[in-house]
């Protein structure tokens, strides 16, 4: 009921979220600590922490789409990438840092998805911060157990005659999916068919767009 | 070692403290995909404890093996990875 007056509702007919007045946890009360002494200890400097936060807001899925753009266009690349998506991917100045990248192949057989019910293991180098989703327990339980219920969710309907494979991080990889390349994209310039690519398609969870 | 194609076991041991075997899969059978080499043992890392290496593989099941009658689509599959002190031999299911 938009622009009902109610105390609890904003202008947009939305409710308020409550400020977060709380007092700190036990553990971010820590991270300043630690933070601070290293700080002052000349460990680090305020401007070096900035910075990483900066490097890990940067990373998003367009690191990802032209990682898939690139497969689709150079069948030596997609090779590549399916051998070794660590180095692969490493070349292309997207470093994985310890973890190791596997790139599974959708194709018109088999359809590929990511989950990590142990924690929330993503792919962050090359597709930025997890959607809150992707770490709920609803996602990670049901995900192993009825993942085509799932996909149906997110819009994805899988036909009887396509083997779904689930991929469970639970180790020391990280997966990407490397979705169908979309028909009526011959000759396309990877820029133009990174476009196409969305973060859903390489979790596995959506399809690559349709041009 | 195990080779890729074999058929393994995940062993249903129930230690306390930080493991990576989910318990969904503790005795259920499936098929060597691949062998990801060697990686310190997350068990004692979590703990900062030495940690000795361990092979790593990737383990495929049937979802008619992990979930049975209540499986969704019986030939869909799930892998995962596994350390090779959960792992011994097995007979093809």
């Amino acid at each position: 009921m938009p622009h009902d007056h109610h105390d609890h509702l904003s202008p947009s007919g939305h409710p308020y979220r409550s400020d977060n007045d709380a007092p700190l946890s036990y553990w971010q009360v820590m991270e300043i600590a630690v933070r601070e002494l290293m700080i002052e200890k000349g460990e680090v400097t305020a401007a070096e922490v900035a910075a990483q936060i900066d490097a890990m807001d940067a990373r998003n899925p367009s690191h990802g789409a032209r990682v898939v753009a690139r497969a689709w266009d150079e069948p030596e690349f997609r090779a590549a990438l399916l051998a070794d998506a660590t180095n692969a991917t490493r070349e292309m100045g997207f470093d994985i840092g310890p973890m190791n990248l596997v790139a599974v192949e959708n194709t018109q057989d088999v359809h590929n998805v990511i989950v990590c019910t142990l924690c929330s293991c993503y792919p962050r180098n090359l597709l930025g911060l997890p959607p809150d989703w992707y770490k709920t327990r609803e996602y990670r339980s049901r995900t192993v157990k009825e993942p085509r219920k799932v996909l149906a969710e997110f819009g994805v309907e899988l036909p009887d005659n396509v083997t779904c494979r689930v991929h469970d991080s639970t180790a020391d990889m990280r997966y990407i999916v490397l979705p169908a390349r979309p028909k009526g994209t011959d000759g396309w310039t990877q820029e133009a068919l990174a476009e196409l690519v969305t973060r859903d398609s390489m979790i596995g969870t959506g399809l690559a767009k349709q041009p | 070692m195990y080779e890729p194609g074999q058929t393994v076991r995940i062993r249903a041991l129930q230690p306390p403290g930080h493991v990576r075997t989910p318990h969904y899969l503790r005795g259920k059978t499936g098929v060597i995909e691949r062998v990801l080499g060697p990686y310190e043992n997350p068990e004692q890392r979590a703990y900062m404890l030495p940690a000795p290496e361990k092979p790593l593989y990737r383990v495929r099941f049937s979802m008619a093996e992990i979930w049975g009658d209540g499986a969704e689509h019986p030939e869909d599959t799930l892998d995962a990875e596994i350390y090779e002190h959960w792992i011994e031999a097995a007979h093809a299911a």
